[in-house]
């Protein structure tokens, strides 16, 4: 480029001055990178297709005339008591074994599964973050029985837990969403406690309690929205966490009861059928990949964006490809991981216990 | 003499976590009203007779306090009651599911981090390669994929199309160790692959991520400056370091992995421990259930003294004490 260019386009520059230039904040330029990046964009359309066709579900069901559990004995099954195919008798997906529609039940499955992910995620992001925030900033005693606590439910086994509460408990979706929020929030804890405790030492929380803040306001004011990043991506990753969850609690019948639909009962029905109907095992199945996957790729794709430094393997790659040199390929600065604050949601490394 | 006030004193927490555990059943099973767990305990077709029976052998018309230290005094004695079913001790089914339940668990857990920590060392070795991405891709749908699914997916897309073929070997159910190696191992296959893809996604993130953290440490630097060999300066200096979190992650995983046995157990119709305990919940067999839920905390316990002694075996900064 030459010199007389960089003069031209100083020179226009400076002759621009209404285009003043705009102040952004970090979450504009967080909203502004995951615009960029494709696979986030699908994931969040994935999902907003999803919900709406959970939300219509009722519309769906009343269109072609099916309830989720009406049984069909003469359309829906054939004459051995097998579940018809894909298409048949204005089935769109098939039936399932007592012939009832497994479209309109898939959908209406949808519905439980991302009422559970979503409910239990908000659930145990509040508890999570607030207990996290208790222990890292008050410390001491507070902090000692705090963690102990939040390491004994990260270890505990919790379909053990579920198994006990349902031989007590008849099965409800109350108890589904207490089970699986219960061992959700003590992930979130961790990382908030670790993040708080960095953070308390920093100088505008002293000049916040020279100023006379509380403990409560520092918490809830100065440190909060400073963790909002990572809780954010955080709870995206736990949404399909406790959608699989769920799937798992009902395939096991433990969960949702009869007759409500859900992807996990549906495909714990199907197991005694996979000989006669493939349609019976693949459409729950895909419906549950595509909701888990895209929660997954959006939760990635908003850690990517919020941290710049780490690596982005889907979107716009190739633009920044070709800026790095091969030589760095290994340096962690560079390459590495997620950066210590976006950890994988439950899966956190322990500190040492000696 | 470290390791072994090390391990003192981890087997005294051990069994004060266990204690807590059973008490946390006693309170959960046998506080409520007494008729209500008579009825349980008696099953399902006891006539009153027999529940009043119940009540006074068992020792439920007792205060409460006298009752949680003859459940401990049994728990102790692993006197686990019976089966109301068979009235089969408690103790010879989980005697029985045991072997079944560990061929599931052990085979899983080989594959597991061997695909898991391999994958993972050469997606960090050469990041950003086809195999990278393709294993980050893999990665993703593990994570997506819920355990029943893909046992069920197996199911359809390998062992129905090759039984139709003739191809035997791969089978659902199973046979124990007495039929032979090779027929255990095709019983097996597919639970262990199912088991081991679901939890692999995770080792393969967490192993990646951390070797590549750890090569970029001075001593790696220095290990290449003195002329190593690559490989070497990978497996003996790199590896070594990047294993901490790896092995940690594994004592938070294994309440995870009980999880896991379970479903596996159920998709792949397995009689060990999952499905049992599954089963006595369907039929109310309070019992077994009780057995089932201080057999897994016992193992999460145990597993996880064994899973720090690891730890501190391959961090020489961790200091056993």
């Amino acid at each position: 480029m030459s010199v007389t260019s960089l003069e031209f386009q100083a020179h226009s520059a400076e002759s621009a001055p209404e285009q003043a230039i705009e102040g952004r904040s970090q979450w504009q330029l967080t909203w502004r990178r995951l615009l960029h990046d494709k696979i986030a964009i699908a994931s969040i359309l994935v999902i907003l297709v999803m919900v709406i066709l959970a939300i219509t579900a009722p519309l769906f069901a009343s269109l072609t005339g099916h309830a989720p559990d009406q049984a069909f004995t003469n359309t829906g099954t054939t004459s051995t008591g097998a579940p018809v195919g894909p298409g048949t008798h204005g089935f769109l997906l098939g039936t399932d074994y007592i012939g009832r529609d497994l479209f309109i039940r898939i959908l209406y499955g949808a519905r439980v599964s991302l009422f559970v992910g979503i409910v239990t995620t908000a659930i145990a992001t509040l508890a999570g973050v607030s207990i996290g925030l208790i222990a890292g900033y008050f410390g001491g005693w507070v902090d000692t029985v705090l963690a102990r606590f939040i390491d004994t439910v990260l270890a505990f086994p919790y379909i053990v837990l579920a198994l006990a509460l349902a031989a007590i408990f008849t099965p409800s979706l109350t108890i589904v969403i207490g089970v699986i929020s219960f061992f959700s929030w003590a992930g979130i804890s961790r990382i908030v406690r670790g993040q708080t405790l960095s953070l308390k030492e920093k100088e505008y929380i002293e000049a916040a309690r020279s100023l006379g803040a509380g403990p409560w306001r520092i918490m809830f004011i100065d440190i909060l929205p400073n963790l909002l990043g990572p809780v954010l991506v955080l709870a995206t990753l736990y949404i399909p966490i406790a959608v699989i969850f769920e799937a798992t609690l009902s395939f096991l019948g433990i969960g949702i009861p009869e007759p409500t639909p859900s992807w996990g009962s549906i495909l714990a029905e199907a197991q005694n059928y996979y000989t006669v109907a493939w349609w019976y095992v693949v459409f729950p199945s895909v419906a549950l990949l595509v909701t888990t996957l895209a929660f997954n790729l959006l939760g990635d794709g908003i850690r990517d964006a919020m941290d710049p430094r780490t690596e982005r393997i889907f979107a716009a790659g190739s633009q920044r490809r070709r800026r790095r040199r091969p030589g760095v390929a290994a340096v962690p600065a560079v390459a590495g991981g997620p950066a210590p604050e976006f950890p994988d949601p439950p899966r956190q490394p322990m500190p040492p216990t000696p | 003499m470290g390791l072994a006030r090390f391990l003192v004193r981890r087997i005294l927490t051990g069994i004060v976590v266990l204690w807590i555990v059973a008490t946390g059943t006693f309170l959960l099973f046998f506080t409520r009203p007494v008729e209500v767990v008579a009825r349980e305990l008696a099953g399902r077709s006891a006539t009153p007779q027999v529940i009043s029976e119940v009540i006074r052998n068992l020792g439920l018309n007792l205060p409460l306090r006298v009752q949680y230290l003859h459940f401990l005094d049994n728990t102790a004695h692993l006197n686990l009651g019976f089966s109301y079913y068979s009235q089969v001790p408690v103790k010879t089914i989980l005697a029985q599911d045991l072997p079944i339940t560990a061929s599931v668990v052990v085979g899983g857990v080989v594959l597991w981090l061997i695909v898991g920590l391999s994958v993972g060392v050469v997606s960090a070795t050469r990041a950003r390669s086809l195999f990278d991405r393709v294993a980050t891709v893999g990665v993703l749908a593990g994570l997506s994929m819920p355990i029943f699914v893909l046992g069920e997916l197996l199911i359809i897309g390998v062992f129905l199309p090759l039984n139709e073929h003739g191809i035997t070997w791969i089978q659902t159910g199973y046979a124990g160790l007495s039929t032979g190696l090779i027929p255990w191992m095709g019983h097996m296959i597919l639970p262990w692959i199912t088991l081991a893809t679901v939890q692999a996604a995770v080792y393969t993130r967490l192993s990646r991520g951390s070797l590549l953290d750890t090569m970029g440490e001075d001593y790696i630097r220095t290990a290449r400056a003195k002329g190593l060999s690559e490989r070497r300066v990978i497996l003996r200096h790199g590896l070594r370091a990047a294993l901490t979190p790896v092995v940690s992650q594994l004592g938070i995983d294994i309440g995870a992995l009980l999880g896991g046995v379970i479903v596996v157990e159920q998709v792949f119709s397995l009689p060990g421990l999952g499905f049992d305990s599954v089963q006595a919940i369907d039929t109310g067999n309070l019992p077994v259930i009780i057995g089932f839920v201080l057999l897994a905390s016992a193992f999460v316990v145990i597993a996880n003294i064994i899973v720090d002694m690891a730890y501190a075996l391959l961090d020489p900064r961790v200091r056993i004490a």
